[in-house]
Formats: C-alpha cells, structure tokens, sequence
C-alpha cells in the first residue's frame, strides 16, 4: 500500500443553487492521496451535485476546486474548457450508480477499458489489450470474456467492469456515485471488498456517495454529512456515526436497520 | 467588386459556372478558411444545383467557384472519366462555363473526383475537388453534433481508435477499406471521403491542394499541399493499404488501384485499373515500347 | 518508562437528540498517564464510561473538551484535535483496538481479516499470512475456518479472530475492551499471555477486564471511572412540570 500522502483534492466554499434550490451551500474540505471520503445524506441533500461539481461536469456559482497534479494545483473552474478537458479525463474518474451510463454497451468489454488509455494517448495495441486483460482480472471477470459486449454481463460484473475502465487510467482522484446502488446485496457485498482492496492497492483518493451507511462505513475513511446542501457534521467515520453530535446525524444512524 | 457582379453571358442567363457571384465568394471564403485550418470543416450555405444532394453537388459547387476561364478541368467518378456522373458534371462546365476538359490527369489543372485520387502523382499546379457524402468521421460513433464538434475543439480522438481496436480484436485487422479517417497536420481528425484506403497515402504531403465539398452537410474541409496526413493507427498495427495479387489485365500495371470485374455468366473475372486515365497511358507507353 | 499515552482534562457529555435532547454527562476532567511496558484497568460499576473513554483513546467518540497525548513516529500528537488523516494513521501504526464484536466486511476470509492490519502497514503478504495463521493457531481457530468468512462463527470464535487481528501489528499502544468476555478459560490464558508479550515488548495497555482472573494477571493498576449523570435539558423539563 502507498503512503498515505499529500492533499490532492481542496474544495472551498462551493455554491451551487438550480433555480431557487440550493444543492451545495458553502462546502469546503479537503482529501489527501490514499484517503476515502464517505459523503451521506438522504436524495437531494446536494451529494450527487457536488461530486459533478468536482468532475468537471456542472459548473459551480460560487467556491474553488483545486486538484493536485504531480508537480502542480489547478483550479478547476477557472481554466479554459479545453484545458479542463485536457486534465480531467486524465486526473479524476467518475463511477456512475448505473454502469450503463459509464460504459458504452455497444463496445467489447476490452475496448471499453482501452478507450480512456486510447484517450489519453495509448496508440500500442498490444499493451492496450493486456492492461485491459490485467484489469478484467483485477475486477475479477473472466479474461475469456474480453470481447463479449457488456450488455450480456450481469449488472456486478456491468459495474465491475465500470470500475475497470474508471482505474485502468490511474486517476489521482476517483468520484463514486452510489456504486452499489442498483445491485442485490450479495454482490454489493462483493463490489465493497473489491473496491476496497483496489483503494488499498492503488493508493488513490477517493470521493464515494452514498446513502448507505453501511457501504459508507466499510469504505470510507472519513465521513461528511450533508443535508439541504450544507455540510452539517464530518469527522472520522466511526467516529460520527458511533458518537454523531447533529440532531440530522442522530437521526440517520438511529434509522440504520441492525440485521 | 463590381467586375465580379457582372454576369458575364446575358444571352444564357446565367454567371460564369452557373453559381452566382456573390455565393461563389460565400464558398471561395469557406474554401480559404478550410486551407488556412487543415482538416477543419468549414459550414458554408450549400445551394441547390441543376443535380440531387449525393450526386456530387458539394463537389459541383466548389469546383463552380474556383474555376477560372482558363483551367482545365477534368472530373472523375470510381476513377473513370468516361460514367455517366463523371461525363455528366465535364458537360455541365463545359457548358456554364465554357472551359476545356479533359481525360488526361497530367493536362488537368482541377481535378473534380468521386472516390478516387488518380495515379498520376498530382502537381502543385492542381486542385483536386473531392465529392463527399459524409465529411464527419466521427458521426458513427458520436451521433450528436455538438459534441462532435467539442471532440474536435480539444482534439480528443480516443473514440476513434475504439473502432480499431475492436476490428483488430474480432478480425485481426482494420475492416475499413474506404473512407479511412485521417489525422491532418497532426491536429484535425477529417474523412478523406470514401476512397479506398490504397489512395490515402497519395494525400500525405501532396503537392496538389486537395478540397473536400460535401453539399447535403453543407460542410468544406481542405488539405493544403505539403501538409501531413496521416491515418490512424496502432504502432504496433500500422496502417496498410490494399495489396493485389494480380496485375492490371489491360495495361499490365502493378502499382495501380484494381477493380474485380465479371466478364461472363459462368463467373469469369478479370481485374483492371479503375483509373481509366491511368490504364490508358500504361498501355500507350506499352505500345510505344 | 517513557509516558506513551497523556490524557488530561478530559470530559465528555452526549446529548440525545432524538430524545428531546437528554444530555447524559459520561466524565469529567478525566487525567491518565500510561506508560510503556504497563496495563491500565479501566475499572467501575457498569454504565460508569469505561467503554466511552476507552474509545475516546481511539477517538471512536469525540470528548467535548480535555487533550490525548499520545506518542506517534516521535512525536506527540493529541488525538482530540487531529486531522482526521493523522489519526488515520496513528490508528494505522501508534494505536491498536480490540472491541468486542468483529465489524468486517461480509465474504472475506478469516486469514485475509486477520491479516490485514499488517498489509496495510507494508508487511509482505506472505510475512503477514505467516504471522496471521501462527495467532489463529494459538487462539484454536481451527484450521479448516481460515478460509471461510467469520460471519457465521459462533461468538467466541468471532472474538477470538477480532483478538488475532488485534494483535497483528506490534501496537505501541493497545485499547483492549472485554478482549475475554466469551472465551472459555484455554483461550483467556492465551489472551493473557499475547497481552503480556505485548507489555514485555513495550506497548502501553489501556483495557476494560471484566474477569477478575484476567485481570489479576495483566493489570499493573486499576484506574476508577466514576459514576454518569445524566441530566435533562432544561427545556423539556420545565415543560414536563407545566403539564404536569
């Protein structure tokens, strides 16, 4: 496992409001390499809009996302599109709750890990095809199945195969929206250690949404706590689900069904 | 300005190759535009001409507005001068704009093709026009327009190497033998309209101007002589072109583009030069050896 | 022996939001000191805040005032204001925790459970399965259990495999909570032994011993944590007397 190391992900005072509705009021944190920040709420506390906010995808009102790259820190919203299209695909992966919205179905399960390396410049067939057998094995599907479409794969082996092609880039900074979400708990449970071991392995930084406290309590190293588009409680993840001071906090972990 | 307004033959009713002045100018601006940004496909106000959208009104409209009274135009359709939309279109201009034609691609000074480029490697004296269908590479892949265009804008062309990559790991090799795309000038990525991929390398550093004109898309891409083209590939699967087995069976060419044709019934086949031109003057320098 | 872990001040009081906002005052300006090499019994009547306070040493609950000193890499760093990333960390190398119940993800094996600790601290994978299955041979996991996922052991072997992962990595600090509660008296033995190697290497103990034998065998001193109050908030109890 690598160090856990220095900041790559500084979010300040973030706003962002769709007509009347706020969705993010004045969120700030940061995230270090090697870190998994688990992000609760019930639907529409904001969570969802803020991690589009921090892949590049909405454009906040108000606030700074600054990302580290290897020697420097960019602020997100204050480059040029072209230039923020240059540095994302390369920097921050985006895990969608549904894999189809991550993946293109039409496509082989290969090139479907091969198209964000192609992307990014990979021009060599054969490297391309054994990363995309490496990771096919890393996500534990069959490598036989390297050219079958992903619209004949269960929906795990549909989501594990979006987490291939999220990582096979090696992102600084991964965004997970509900990955587990979707998907019968026998192989949530599956997709959780993977996704586990892989955060381990790889040593990246992690943004993971979710309504789950239990998904967010096996993966997240720390927790922030949304409601109405504010950040009303965050700490370290046993800490504020074991010893929550929010009335909001209190209420979602009291609601938790203990099988 | 007001000599380019003057109608030039009151008694036919019409300017000088059929376009009037002003959209003439319309299209010669897009046609600069597309030379200055190689590869870049310039929108232009396509007009509607004496001949239906894919028949080569793109092609008909460029040519109509780069042609002056003494170039020599030559068009080709498959390679052939002698089909009926090739015939067809060297009437038309002969006839609106009253210019000498010819077969010979040396004698030619605009070249207007459909799916061809000629064997005879083009000089820096000539233009060749291409006929296009659909100048959007990426349209298969990205059916919407505005983000093609952002696809272009930051140059972002991974998606186009998934079709690559997936010919090479059903079949083992590229599947397309036409309409290869190309990256222009190490920048754009541009359809070099549906030639056989064999005439691709031709474009590479041609010396002649090469100018894209598809008239339903209304869209102009040009290729500047001496400007790289390069199509896309795999270092470890380089791009190649068609290699034929035979020779031409009526001039004894070797290096040239053969079509397969049927000769009988019972199957038998014969392959020649689907440049006529071309197949021509072998046999001619044939004969005179 | 050098001071390891420094508590001073230390207070903590939950307020129940869910229940009308019931404060329950666990303790108050609590002051420790633990040595390396010693074992500290927290001790006191049930519901007294031995477990609150012991999990405030691993900042599992958040004190409201007071300091935890407590010596990581050379340094010494408070636990109560920590970035949560150091005491990641600390909770990584400085500081280990035995509760009683096994929290882990359902489908990974015992071995790999048991292991992990020390993978995450860059121990070889083979070092760390060599150590893992040395522990759950001496705590009586039997053999044919490593591979399976605890979740459908009996209580004691879900315990015994939580001590096992305990006491992978050599802790300078170690938080044991009832690390005997469900064990027959083979396994406490073996308990008490790991937890006197542990002092012999050095390692600060702070545990909650319910078992009088245990504790007699580990405990260098007892620590008393007194009694909680638990007060109502003004509020409702006024309003409680209006209707009443």
């Amino acid at each position: 496992m690598k160090p856990r190391g220095r900041e790559v992900l500084r979010v300040k005072r973030l706003f962002k409001t769709f007509g009347s509705v706020p969705a993010c009021r004045a969120v700030s944190f940061s995230l270090r390499q090697g870190e998994v920040l688990g992000i609760v709420g019930e639907s529409g506390s904001g969570k969802s809009t803020l991690l589009r906010c921090l892949a590049g995808r909405i454009q906040p009102d108000d606030g700074t996302v600054l990302i580290a790259s290897d020697d420097y820190v960019v602020d997100l919203w204050a480059m040029d599109e072209a230039s923020r299209e240059q540095f994302v695909p390369t920097t921050v992966s985006l895990i969608h709750q549904n894999p189809r919205d991550g993946l293109r179905l039409e496509i082989s399960a290969g090139g479907n890990i091969a198209e964000p390396l192609m992307a990014a410049g990979g021009r060599h067939y054969g490297s391309l095809r054994a990363t995309a057998l490496e990771w096919l094995e890393k996500v534990d599907i069959d490598g036989r199945r390297i050219d079958d479409l992903p619209e004949v794969f269960s929906g795990g082996m549909q989501q594990r195969l979006q987490i291939a092609r999220g990582l096979a880039t090696h992102p600084r900074l991964v965004l997970m929206d509900e990955p587990t979400g979707g998907l019968d708990v026998s192989v949530q449970a599956k997709l959780l250690d993977l996704l586990r071991s892989l955060v381990l392995e790889l040593g990246i930084a992690v943004v993971v949404v979710t309504h789950d406290i239990g998904v967010a309590r096996l993966l997240a190293d720390r927790l922030m706590v949304m409601q109405r588009g504010r950040v009303i409680e965050e700490g370290l993840t046993d800490q504020v689900l074991d010893d929550p001071h929010h009335p909001y906090t209190q209420l979602l972990v009291s609601s938790v069904l203990h099988v | 300005m007001e000599a380019d307004l003057i109608f030039d033959d009151d008694a036919i009713g019409y300017s000088f190759a059929y376009l009037d002045e002003m959209t003439k100018r319309m299209i010669r601006r897009a046609i600069l535009k597309a030379v200055a940004v190689p590869g870049y496909q310039v929108p232009f106000g396509s007009r509607e001409m004496p001949l239906p959208p894919g028949w080569g009104t793109g092609g008909l409209q460029v040519t109509a507005s780069i042609l002056g009274r003494d170039d020599v135009l030559k068009v080709i359709d498959q390679g052939a001068d002698d089909t009926t939309n090739a015939i067809s279109i060297r009437q038309f201009f002969a006839k609106v704009a009253d210019v000498v034609t010819t077969e010979r691609t040396g004698e030619a000074t605009i070249i207007q093709t459909r799916h061809r480029i000629p064997e005879r490697a083009l000089t820096e004296d000539q233009i060749i026009v291409f006929q296009v269908p659909n100048p959007e590479p990426l349209r298969r892949f990205i059916p919407e327009e505005a983000v093609a265009r952002k696809i272009h804008a930051f140059g972002r062309y991974g998606v186009m190497y998934v079709r690559l990559y997936e010919d090479i790991s059903r079949l083992g090799y590229v599947a397309m033998s036409a309409d290869y795309p190309v990256i222009v000038n190490g920048r754009y990525l541009a359809s070099p309209s549906p030639i056989p991929k064999f005439d691709n390398p031709k474009l590479h550093r041609s010396r002649a101007l090469a100018i894209f004109g598809a008239g339903r898309e209304r869209r102009i891409h040009a290729i500047p002589p001496f400007t790289d083209v390069n199509s896309l590939d795999f270092v470890d699967h380089p791009f190649t072109v068609q290699h034929f087995e035979t020779c031409c069976s009526v001039c004894g060419a070797q290096d040239s583009y053969l079509d397969e044709i049927l000769l009988d019934d019972r199957g038998t086949r014969a392959f020649v030069c689907s440049d006529t031109a071309y197949c021509a003057e072998q046999r001619d320098k044939r004969i005179d050896a | 022996m050098t001071i390891l872990v420094s508590v001073s001040g230390l207070s903590k009081t939950f307020t129940l939001h869910t229940q009308g906002g019931t404060e329950i005052d666990v303790f108050d300006s609590i002051s420790l000191d633990v040595r390396a090499g010693e074992c500290v019994c927290l001790h006191g009547p049930s519901g007294a805040g031995k477990s609150t306070l012991l999990r405030s040493l691993y900042a599992n609950y958040k004190p409201d005032a007071g300091r935890i000193a407590v010596q990581h890499d050379g340094e010494s760093i408070d636990l109560v204001s920590a970035e949560p990333w150091e005491v990641v960390d600390m909770r990584r190398r400085t500081i280990g925790y035995v509760s009683q119940f096994l929290r882990v993800i359902p489908r990974v094996s015992t071995l790999d459970i048991v292991a992990e600790p020390a993978i995450v601290n860059g121990v070889p994978s083979e070092a760390a399965y060599a150590t893992g299955r040395t522990l759950l041979s001496r705590l009586r996991i039997p053999e044919r259990l490593w591979s399976l996922a605890p979740a459908t052991f009996s209580g004691g072997e879900q315990q015994r495999v939580n001590i096992a992962r305990g006491f992978m990595v050599r802790y300078p600090v170690l938080l044991l909570d009832e690390p005997t509660a469900s064990l027959d008296a083979a396994n406490r033995q073996t308990v008490v032994e790991l937890i006197n190697e542990a002092k012999s290497r050095g390692a600060a103990i702070v545990g909650i011993f319910h078992d009088e034998e245990v504790r007699e065998a580990v405990a260098d001193r007892l620590f008393e944590v007194g009694q909680s109050l638990v007060r109502k908030p003004r509020r409702s109890t006024a309003a409680r007397e209006a209707a009443a």
